[in-house]
């Protein structure tokens, strides 16, 4: 074990490395140094802190378990494999670690509005969840394509009292239902919060949104401890924005013999167009208020993301990320849509856990590193969201309908 | 060239009795070939500068109209370089004031120097980049500072006073008071507040204080140029030069130039 190094990131000015910042129209910089402020004051509070404590473990469900995954382990031959069940969070996913908190802060900062943006939906229904808890108004940006290919959610979104706006501007996906919350945020900043669902966006939103899910690697850390008597060897986790990946890694940064793996989606393959993957095969850009790695073309306009997962269809990656790759802490690799529908059936059946095609891209590359590692070393892998929303879609593409 | 060129032009129109107007196109909106011919048409119907649009894929300052164009023109195959080329083409020729408005991601592809270095060749005389506040200015900032193209900052509604007078006081060329609560368009009225912000903003700024977003008549235009030196006309040009309306987009010039004595 070892804590050689201390890691502080972000800076006073928002920046990870050359990473991160706040690139923004004037109009919205009084809200973000107010968000800044009520956050940091917010954070020192203890009756917030308390507030938050008691909705994770008494809304959210929380702490969530770190499973065993015995028979997993097995069959791979490799290390003992260990499941991170935010799958078992109240809506199904990470994504309401960060939504109670933003939402317990809009309500801080004396706001009764909130506006946020989803891909896969699980971000939104999150976030429509929370304002229905605690009685805000909530309108919710998402892609046309993506509101097809996740009805059901949408569905859900509407149930819990949310106004689900559909976005038809540029791929109708992740990256255009952003542009269009920033689009409404700057026309409503002065009643309205925007809670950004990653660890993407302007300075403080990556900070918070990885601060809010930090509790996913300190649990673990102390469960994987708990039940193994020793940190983990290798820890792997998906990446989009890479909001459950930050939430996982964070706590491990400094544990240098912890190796980190970031999957992003490899989509078609990385030799095609056809893929997510800004850090394995972008180039450094300003997009959504931050400068971070994206898909961008020699002229700087920004690329069509693809992938089967939804959530993790976007162009750009959060700049802690861009950080933490540059500096190699964490590596980044991906997996291509056939290899995460490969994963996500073979959890199902091995270990009767339907994981979230986001999450089948850390099982399938984990079922990969498994494969180079030894019976007495330990991996965990993040299973940030439950699948029940990808079933249908899987359906079809196991059918051969699925084209992107 | 530069601050001095954009300095002398509002000077003469000033001079002249005029409000100060400035027209925004989209570059590349109707293909980068008829590009000259617009400057100079919005030239002679009496503009004292143009502010010139590069189209980006994610302009998230802008409303439906500007966005649409700016999807016409990447389709058309416009680009930074390509929009820089046309106007070292035509500068020769050229009298009016230039302004780039660009988000920052093309540029920062570009190279920020090499942009610099290919602006001046260009003839441009100042740059508005929407999505780059104070906080992370710098580096763009000095490298203008070296080619004497005008920096132009934008101020904002919800900007506290010290925000406003630090703004007024790094802006060259003019200081653009954005008018509206929200992205670029057409809208019908005003907010209130608007008299006050550009008053105040009058009183921190050296340069010619212009508003912008949201000005789509010759009422509006005004009615807030009682206030400050000036409109910034966007969307609604760009849709009316669309609809091949050229004779709408000058009375729309010459009806906001003349200073009103009575409201």
């Amino acid at each position: 074990m070892s804590l050689l190094t201390t890691y502080t990131m972000p800076d006073a000015t928002g920046r990870y490395g050359n990473f991160g910042g706040k690139f923004v129209p004037e109009l919205l910089m009084p809200a973000l140094i107010e968000l800044e402020e009520a956050y940091e004051q917010a954070i020192k509070d203890p009756q917030f802190i308390n507030e938050l404590e008691t909705y994770l473990k008494q809304y959210v469900g929380r702490e969530t378990p770190l499973f065993h995954a015995a028979h997993l382990s097995q069959k791979l031959g490799g290390p003992q494999i260990y499941l991170k069940r935010e799958d078992l969070n109240h809506t199904g996913a990470h994504k309401i670690n960060n939504t109670i908190g933003q939402a317990l802060l809009t309500q801080r900062m004396g706001k009764k509005k909130v506006v946020a943006e989803t891909g896969a939906g699980q971000h939104g229904v999150a976030t429509a969840t929370v304002c229905a808890l605690l009685g805000l108004d909530c309108i919710i940006f998402m892609g046309e394509k993506d509101m097809e290919r996740q009805k059901l959610n949408v569905f859900r979104m509407e149930l819990l009292g949310a106004t689900v706006q559909g976005v038809s501007q540029g791929s109708g996906t992740l990256k255009d239902a952003v542009n269009e919350a920033l689009r409404y945020w700057v026309s409503h900043v002065e009643d309205t919060h925007y809670i950004l669902g990653s660890v993407v966006g302007p300075h403080p939103f990556p900070k918070i949104v990885r601060d809010l899910q930090s509790v996913i690697g300190k649990e673990t850390k102390q469960q994987i401890v708990e039940q193994t008597g020793k940190l983990p060897d290798a820890v792997v986790a998906c990446v989009g924005g890479g909001s459950n990946a930050m939430g996982m890694f964070h706590s491990f940064i400094e544990d240098l013999n912890v190796r980190l793996y970031g999957v992003e989606a490899g989509g078609a393959g990385i030799d095609t167009n056809n893929h997510a993957a800004a850090l394995t095969d972008g180039s450094v850009g300003v997009l959504h208020g931050m400068m971070t790695h994206l898909l961008q073309d020699q002229d700087g306009q920004i690329e069509e993301a693809f992938s089967i997962s939804a959530g993790l269809d976007y162009p750009g990656v959060g700049p802690e990320h861009s950080h933490l790759h540059v500096t190699s802490r964490v590596a980044y690799t991906s997996i291509t849509d056939q290899e995460a529908l490969e994963a996500f059936q073979f959890l199902t059946k091995t270990e009767g856990i339907i994981p979230a095609l986001e999450s089948a891209h850390a099982v399938a590359y984990a079922m990969k590193l498994a494969k180079e590692m030894q019976q007495d070393e330990t991996l965990v892998i993040c299973l940030s969201g439950r699948g029940d929303k990808d079933v249908e879609q899987v359906k079809d593409a196991l059918e051969g309908n699925y084209n992107g | 060239m530069g601050k001095e060129r954009l300095a002398l032009s509002f000077k003469e129109k000033k001079q002249a009795g005029e409000n100060l107007f400035v027209p925004y196109i989209m570059a590349g909106d109707g293909g980068l070939d008829i590009l000259e011919e617009r400057i100079q048409f919005l030239q002679d119907a009496g503009v004292a500068a143009i502010e010139l649009g590069i189209p980006f894929s994610d302009p998230v300052a802008d409303g439906p109209i500007i966005q649409e164009a700016g999807i016409r023109a990447l389709e058309g195959g416009t680009t930074l370089a390509k929009v820089l080329e046309t106007l070292q083409l035509s500068k020769e020729k050229r009298s009016i004031p230039i302004i780039l408005m660009t988000y920052l991601n093309p540029i920062y592809k570009y190279g920020v120097e090499h942009f610099a270095v290919a602006c001046e060749q260009a003839g441009v005389d100042g740059i508005i980049i929407p999505d780059l506040p104070m906080e992370e200015e710098s580096p763009i900032a000095a490298v203008l500072q070296d080619k004497s193209i005008a920096f132009i900052r934008l101020a904002a509604l919800t900007s506290p006073k010290e925000r406003l007078a630090e703004l007024a006081s790094r802006s060259e060329g003019f200081l653009y008071a954005v008018s509206v609560t929200g992205t670029t368009g057409v809208r019908a009225t005003h907010q209130s507040e608007v008299k006050d912000y550009l008053q105040l903003l009058k009183s921190y700024s050296t340069v010619p204080v212009l508003a912008g977003f949201g000005v789509s008549n010759a009422e509006q235009a005004h009615e807030l140029s009682n206030h400050c030196d000036g409109v910034i006309v966007g969307s609604k040009i760009v849709k009316l030069l669309h609809e091949g309306a050229s004779d709408e987009v000058s009375a729309l010039i010459k009806g906001s130039l003349k200073k009103q004595v009575h409201q």
